[in-house]
């Protein structure tokens, strides 16, 4: 019974930012997993004809059509699988790496907390995104190598926190008891205080896919991300570089998607906060 | 303080060997060969032309070998010549770096004068309705993709209301122009560039000077200084902002990674002839000598931001500032 309150409790703190937040996100994936259905047109059916190309939005093409031809609304359709798939595999990878390193750093202390904090502060001096640029266009761009190298270069932020969370975790009776009674090292970490340092991490975990979409759609932008003709919110965005001047549609609505999409995330990011931390909060906002 | 420079600066050097092996290691190890790039599909050049380009830039030793060579090239400031037009990589860099440092000095500047500002007012006038609108801005400016505001604005003030050039820093034209006009030119060129680099710093900066002030306003000291009947103006300004300026100039100097990253999207897209656009081309070519270059090039600026940074936080704070002269 007093789990069952506890739950409600929690329930009640919900915010605005998170409903609102998921409400555009649980949208727009249900509208990518289901892009066969929800899309109007193939987004890689290309039409030519002068009658066809560069058309502005209509009730038949809802976001216009593009250079080429193809239906912008169901391009955008399927690049959202991009974004989400990007957004949610990078950061899965960032934690695993960043949780892992960092409880060891915190936990263990010594030379080895030293040799991962210098990484870190290594990583942090870098402009990470000429690092992203090299190693995409020297392993060749493709959707799997963006979420692994996003993956593989965002956990430091997330490494620094659980580190520290870690640190003054394992001062903490409950830690020395485990000791005393010859817990693992292993069931320490991943049984008493790992759960006790989430609450950051999710907050940081969340506003971190927003900071993952917005690199992916840059490298997409920029030709090294998703290849044409397969269609992602980035590469829709080169093309109408090309032709803003008289199709604004195909600058426009990537754009907004992007936008919405990053903004939804760093809404529940910012509501997880308010509602995991009340104390700072206030101020933070 | 001397000595705490002079510490500062020496640590700069492990900082920069760590980038230069990652950055080293991640070339050489991929697949992609730049005679492949350079000579291409051409069967005019024969293997042996292509051993021989190889082994001209010692490509055909074991990685490790490659990277002391280049250590050993670079600790005397030779990073090598270009693989794509033979010049030597520092006369490139170096050709480049103007257009750089103008555009993420500039920067800074400006996030820093405008967001320092917005902070103070959000903080004193908590939920009025001007911290309101910049906390929509912040919203925003996080989750902005800042290219896409970037095409927005050539849209905006190039195409449609014709006031701005579309990119490019000094077109050919611009030795015929007196000084005066030389001056007005660049900084036409460099408004719309400086707002795209500038806008997701700001953002931040802004959010990070608000909670800054708002946490040293609830200090028992300005209570104090209230107490003694000093002007609120001047307990705003001298009192709580020189306190709150000390992280405020920290996250400051955390942003310039973030610019520079930045650099490559905005220089590429504006055809800002700065090191981004460098960068990124060298990249596009497999120019490994020249990638290198402006790789460690673009972490010695940030940790010597970083560093600038560092000092700026001394002189500010008197309990540093102070000590040396007890």
């Amino acid at each position: 019974m007093k789990a069952v309150n506890r739950g409600i409790g929690k329930l009640k703190k919900i915010n605005f930012q998170i409903i609102l937040g998921s409400l555009v996100i649980a949208v727009m994936s249900l509208a990518a997993v289901m892009a066969p259905i929800v899309a109007t047109y193939d987004p890689l059916e290309v039409d030519l004809s002068a009658d066809a190309r560069l058309q502005a939005p209509s009730m038949k093409h809802f976001f216009g059509t593009d250079n080429l031809g193809r239906d912008v609304f169901s391009r955008m359709v399927y690049g959202a699988r991009i974004s989400l798939s990007v957004g949610f595999i990078a950061v899965a990878i960032s934690l695993f790496i960043g949780l892992a390193l960092g409880a060891i750093s915190g936990y263990y202390g010594g030379w080895i907390d030293s040799v991962i904090m210098r990484i870190v502060e290594v990583m942090y001096c870098f402009p990470t995104f000429f690092l992203i640029m090299m190693v995409i266009t020297f392993i060749g761009p493709s959707i799997v190598n963006v979420m692994v190298v996003i993956g593989f270069t965002s956990w430091p932020g997330l490494c620094r926190l659980v580190r520290a969370e870690f640190l003054t975790l394992r001062e903490r009776d409950f830690v020395s008891s485990a000791k005393v009674q010859r817990v693992s090292d292993a069931r320490i970490i991943f049984r008493h205080i790992l759960p006790n340092a989430m609450s950051p991490v999710y907050v940081s975990a969340t506003l971190s896919v927003g900071g993952a979409i917005l690199v992916e759609s840059a490298l997409s932008f920029l030709g090294l991300g998703v290849q044409i003709p397969e269609p992602s919110w980035g590469n829709i965005l080169t093309a109408g570089k090309s032709y803003i001047d008289y199709a604004w549609w195909l600058t426009l609505f990537p754009g907004l998607a992007i936008l919405f999409t990053v903004l939804s995330f760093n809404l529940i990011g910012e509501g997880l906060r308010d509602m995991l931390d009340p104390k700072i909060s206030r101020d933070r906002r | 303080m001397k000595k705490y420079i002079l510490k500062r600066l020496f640590m700069m050097v492990p900082m920069l060997f760590g980038i230069s092996v990652i950055m080293f290691v991640i070339m050489h190890l991929a697949p992609g060969d730049p005679a492949g790039i350079r000579y291409g599909l051409n069967p005019e050049v024969s293997d042996t032309a292509r051993e021989e380009f190889r082994s001209m830039y010692g490509l055909d030793k074991p990685v490790m070998v490659q990277y002391f060579m280049w250590l050993k090239r670079f600790v005397s400031l030779d990073f090598g010549r270009s693989l794509v037009d033979d010049r030597p990589v520092i006369e490139k860099v170096l050709a480049h770096l103007p257009a750089t440092l103008l555009l993420q000095a500039s920067s800074v500047l400006l996030i820093f004068f405008l967001a320092v500002p917005i902070g103070i007012i959000s903080a004193v006038k908590k939920n009025s309705f001007f911290d309101r609108a910049s906390t929509i801005f912040v919203f925003i400016g996080y989750a902005m993709p800042t290219f896409w505001l970037a095409i927005l604005l050539v849209f905006v003030f190039s195409f449609k209301l014709g006031w701005l050039p579309v990119s490019g820093m000094r077109p050919w034209y611009v030795q015929y122009l007196g000084a005066w006009a030389q001056l007005k030119d660049l900084l036409a060129h460099l408004a719309l560039p400086l707002a795209a680099t500038a806008f997701g710093g700001l953002a931040a900066l802004s959010r990070y000077s608000r909670s800054s002030m708002v946490e040293v306003m609830k200090e028992n000291f300005i209570v104090t200084a209230r107490a003694k009947g000093i002007s609120e103006k001047r307990v705003i300004l001298v009192h709580a902002l020189g306190n709150a300026l000390l992280p405020i100039v920290t996250i400051l100097g955390l942003t310039l990674p973030v610019l520079i990253s930045g650099s490559f999207i905005f220089e590429t897209i504006f055809a800002w002839p700065g090191m981004g656009r460098l960068g990124y081309e060298a990249i596009m070519h497999y120019d490994y000598p020249v990638v290198m270059g402006v790789g460690v090039m673009a972490t010695f600026l940030t940790l010597l931001g970083i560093f600038l940074s560092d000092m700026a936080y001394v002189l500010i704070d008197p309990r540093i500032r102070l000590e040396g002269r007890k």
